[in-house]
C-alpha cells in the first residue's frame, strides 16, 4: 500500500452525483482518519447511500474524486474493493444458502488464505452469535442475526475500511446495541468505519458525526463539538399544556430563534440576549399558557440537526 | 481470473439451482416432458385420410378404384354416399378431407378409350394436410393408370415391349422409410436445449438484482469474467446432461437411426450449448427482473428454433428473404449438423460450413456476454 501514516482512510474532494437534473450528492468533501467511527446522519434521500456507493466504486461520480485506503475509486476500483467491507442497506446475503455456505462463498470471493479460513469463519459465527446454527438457511434467521452475519461476511478478509449503510434499520433495539458493540470492537483494531443511520441516538456512539442534508455536508465533528458550536443561542426545555397553544404563542415572540415539539415537551432555542427561563415562563403566562417547568438543557444532536437543516432551508428560500 | 473465486462462484450457483424448485424443474423435467410431447406429438405424416366415396356407377371397375385408395394405407373410407350434397355435408362437419366421385359411365369410357376421368375434391382449410393428401391421391391414381394402361394395351394387342412403358423406381436415401419423425426428432433436441439453456441462465443475473444480493457481490473484488464463467459452468454441465438424455432418447427410444460419430456430436452440442447459455446470460444482464428475462429468453429461443431452424418447416421452401434470415439464427446450424450426423453419418469434414457458422456464433455471443456485465449499480 502506498499509504503513509497520515494518509486518510477515506478522502473525498468535491464528490458529486447527479441523476438527471437531481443532484443527489453535491460537492462533498470528506477526510476520515484511520480507526475512526464516522456516522453519516441525515434524513432519507439526503445522499448518504449514494455517497457510500460512490466510495465503494458501485456508482461512478459525476464530478470530484475520492480515494479509499489510498486507492483512487475511479482508477483502481478493484483495489478499493479488495480493501473494503460493505454492507448494503438491503439485506444481501443468499437466503437460500446456509450460514456456513454464505461464509464459505465470501471467503472464496475475498480469497481468504486457506490457513486462516476456518478460524475466521469461526470468529464470524461466534460474533454473529450463530454457534450451533451453522447449517440453518440464512432466510430463516431473525433480523439481528442476519445483520451480524452480514457484518461477519463483510469482514472475513480483514478490510481496513468498512462501509455500513443503515445496518441497524429494522433491527430491534437490543440487537442494535449489540451491533454497535461489534463496531467498537472492530474500531479498537484500527478498522475505519463509516456507518450511515437515521437513528440520532446512534450518532452518539460515533467518534465523528457528519450531518448530511440534500446532498450537502452540513457539518462534521465530534458529537460534543457539534452540540457546542452549531447551536446558536441557548436551549430551553418547556413542559406545559397545551403544547400546540404554547408553540403558537412562541412563534412570533421576540428573542425566540426556534421552537419544536419533542415528545411531551417543547424545545425552545433562544437567541444569546433573549429572555431567560423565568422571563420565558412569564411571557408564556401572558399568552395564557401555564408552564410547569422551564429549564436550560444541553442540546442533543437532534436539536443541532433540526436547527442546521432549518437554517439550510432558510438560506435556500432567501437565495 | 482467479480459480478460487471462479470455483466459489460456480459452487454457489450450483447450490442455488439445486435449491430452486423452479430452476430444477426447468433443468430436469422440461427435457423429459418436451421430448415426450414433441417426439410423439409432432409428425408430418398423415395416415388414414378420411375419404368420402360417391360411386355413381357401382361396377366392378369403379369399386376397384375406391379399393385402391383404401389399400394404399393413406386413406380410409369414412362415408359412402349417393348424392353430391353428401360431400358438402361431410366436409362441413370435418368428417372427411377428400372425396372421390366416380361417374356413371366410368367403365364404359374406360373400355372404349383407355382412360376415364375421376373427380377428386379436397377440403383445403388445412393447406398442409391437403397438399400431402393430394400427393398421396396422385400417387394412387398414377399407380392405377399404369396398371390400367398396361391392361388396355394387352387387350388391344400392343405388346408392352413395343410401347416401352416407363416406370419410375424411386430410391430413397437416408430416411428410407420416409418417416418424418426421423427428420423431426433431431430438431426437437435442438429446441429443448435452446429452451432449457436460455431459461436457466436468463434468471441467473436478474435473480441477484431482484433479491438485492448483486449489490453485495459487486462490492467484492470478483471480476465480471469470473462472475460470468462461474455462473455458466453449472448450466453448461446441466445442458450437456440434458443433451445426453435427449439424444439417448432419440436413439434408443424413438429409434432414430444414428450413423455418425459420437465425438462430432459431443463437440457440436457443446458449441450449441455455449451459444444458448451466452444468449440467456446476455438477456439476464440486460433485464433486471426474472420474469421479464425469462419471457424474452423464451421468445428468442422458441421462435427461431421452431420456425427458422428448418426443424419442421423446410428452409428450402421459404421465401428468399426468410431463407436469408435463417443464416442469422443459430439453431439452423445445429439442426443441420444434427440431421447430418444422425441420418447421413456425416463427419466434421462434411459439416464444415454449419460448424463454422455455429463456431462464429459461439465466439461472438461469448465475447459479447463477457463484456456485457458491469460491476456498477
Amino acid at each position: 500500500m502506498n499509504a503513509g501514516e497520515d494518509m486518510p482512510a477515506v478522502l473525498a474532494e468535491g464528490l458529486t452525483k447527479r441523476f438527471g437534473d437531481f443532484v443527489a450528492v453535491d460537492h462533498l468533501d470528506l477526510r476520515i482518519g484511520k480507526g475512526q467511527v464516522v456516522g453519516f446522519i441525515g434524513p432519507n434521500g439526503a445522499g448518504k447511500s449514494t455517497t457510500i456507493r460512490m466510495l465503494c466504486g458501485l456508482l461512478v461520480p459525476s464530478a470530484g474524486r475520492a480515494s479509499v485506503s489510498g486507492f483512487d475509486v475511479g482508477r483502481e476500483p478493484e483495489a478499493v474493493r479488495a480493501h473494503i467491507g460493505y454492507m448494503s442497506q438491503k439485506f444481501s446475503l443468499y437466503g437460500d444458502m446456509t450460514v456456513r455456505e454464505n461464509l464459505r462463498f465470501f471467503g472464496g470471493i475475498y480469497r481468504v488464505p486457506k490457513a486462516q479460513s476456518a478460524e475466521r469463519m469461526r470468529f464470524a459465527i461466534s460474533m454473529a452469535g450463530l454457534e450451533g446454527r451453522e447449517d440453518a438457511l440464512v432466510r430463516t434467521l431473525a433480523g439481528g442475526w442476519k445483520q451480524r452475519l452480514a457484518l461477519g461476511c463483510a469482514i472475513l478478509h480483514r478490510p481496513p475500511v468498512l462501509f455500513l449503510d443503515e445496518p441497524t434499520s429494522g433491527v430491534e433495539p437490543q440487537a442494535r446495541r449489540q451491533f454497535w458493540d461489534l463496531i467498537h470492537e472492530l474500531a479498537a483494531e484500527h478498522v475505519t468505519i463509516l456507518v450511515s443511520t437515521h437513528y440520532m441516538d446512534e450518532a452518539e456512539y460515533c467518534n465523528q458525526v457528519a450531518l448530511i442534508d440534500r446532498g450537502k455536508l452540513v457539518a462534521i465533528g465530534t458529537p460534543g463539538e457539534l452540540r457546542g458550536h452549531h447551536l446558536r443561542g441557548k436551549l430551553y426545555e418547556v413542559r406545559c399544556m397545551p403544547l400546540g397553544g404554547a408553540l403558537k404563542a412562541l412563534a412570533g415572540m421576540a428573542g425566540v430563534a426556534e421552537a419544536a415539539i419533542f415528545g411531551d415537551r417543547l424545545h425552545v432555542v433562544m437567541t444569546e440576549n433573549g429572555p431567560d427561563a423565568t422571563q420565558l415562563s412569564r411571557l408564556l403566562a401572558d399568552h395564557g399558557v401555564q408552564a410547569d417547568s422551564v429549564r436550560e438543557i444541553l442540546p442533543s444532536l437532534e436539536d443541532v440537526f433540526v436547527q442546521l437543516v432549518a437554517r439550510g432551508a432558510e438560506r435556500r428560500v432567501t437565495s | 481470473m482467479n480459480i478460487r473465486r471462479l470455483l466459489a462462484m460456480a459452487f454457489k450457483e450450483t447450490l442455488q439451482v439445486w435449491r430452486d424448485p423452479r430452476s430444477l424443474a426447468v433443468a430436469l423435467l422440461m427435457p423429459v416432458m418436451q421430448m415426450a410431447i414433441l417426439g410423439y406429438g409432432v409428425s408430418l405424416d398423415i395416415r388414414h385420410v378420411p375419404l368420402c366415396v360417391y360411386d355413381q356407377e357401382n361396377s366392378q371397375a369403379s369399386r376397384a378404384v375406391a379399393e385402391r385408395f383404401v389399400s394404399s394405407g393413406w386413406f380410409s373410407v369414412s362415408h359412402v354416399i349417393s348424392r353430391y350434397s353428401g360431400i358438402a355435408r361431410a366436409m362441413d362437419r370435418s368428417e372427411c378431407i377428400a372425396a372421390i366421385v366416380i361417374p356413371a359411365n366410368f367403365s364404359r369410357t374406360l373400355a372404349s378409350t383407355g382412360s376415364a376421368p375421376v373427380q377428386a375434391i379436397f377440403d383445403a382449410t388445412d393447406v398442409n394436410t391437403t397438399n400431402i393428401a393430394l400427393g398421396y391421391a396422385q400417387g394412387v391414381v398414377a399407380q392405377a393408370n399404369a396398371q390400367i394402361s398396361a391392361q388396355w394395351d394387352a387387350a388391344h394387342g400392343v405388346h408392352p415391349s413395343q410401347v416401352g412403358t416407363v416406370e419410375l423406381d424411386p430410391s430413397v436415401w437416408f430416411n428410407e422409410t420416409l418417416d418424418s419423425r426421423y427428420f423431426i426428432i433431431p430438431g426437437v433436441v435442438a429446441v429443448i436445449l435452446a429452451l432449457v439453456g436460455a431459461q436457466l441462465t436468463s434468471l441467473t443475473i436478474s435473480r441477484e438484482w431482484e433479491r438485492g444480493t448483486m449489490e453485495q457481490l459487486i462490492s467484492t473484488p470478483v471480476s465480471a469474467l469470473e462472475v460470468m464463467l462461474g455462473k455458466l459452468i453449472p448450466y453448461f454441465v446441466i445442458g450437456l446432461l440434458d443433451a445426453a438424455f435427449c439424444l439417448a432418447a432419440a436413439i434408443f427410444w424413438f429409434k432414430v437411426p444414428f450413423r455418425g460419430n459420437v465425438a462430432a456430436l459431443f463437440l457440436t452440442t457443446a458449441l450449441f450449448n455455449l451459444v444458448v447459455l451466452g444468449i440467456g446470460y446476455l438477456i439476464s444482464v440486460r433485464i433486471r427482473s426474472q420474469l421479464g428475462a425469462s419471457q424474452i429468453a423464451l421468445m428468442v429461443t422458441m421462435l427461431p428454433t421452431t420456425l427458422l431452424s428448418g426443424y419442421t418447416f423446410p428452409i428450402d421452401q421459404m421465401p428468399a428473404a426468410i431463407r436469408a434470415l435463417t443464416y442469422v439464427v443459430y439453431p439452423r446450424y445445429y439442426v443441420t449438423i444434427l440431421r447430418g450426423i444422425f441420418l447421413k453419418g456425416s463427419g466434421l469434414a462434411d459439416l464444415w460450413a454449419p460448424m463454422l457458422g455455429l463456431s462464429v456464433y459461439a465466439v461472438v455471443i461469448i465475447w459479447l456476454a463477457s463484456r456485457a456485465f458491469e460491476k456498477r449499480l
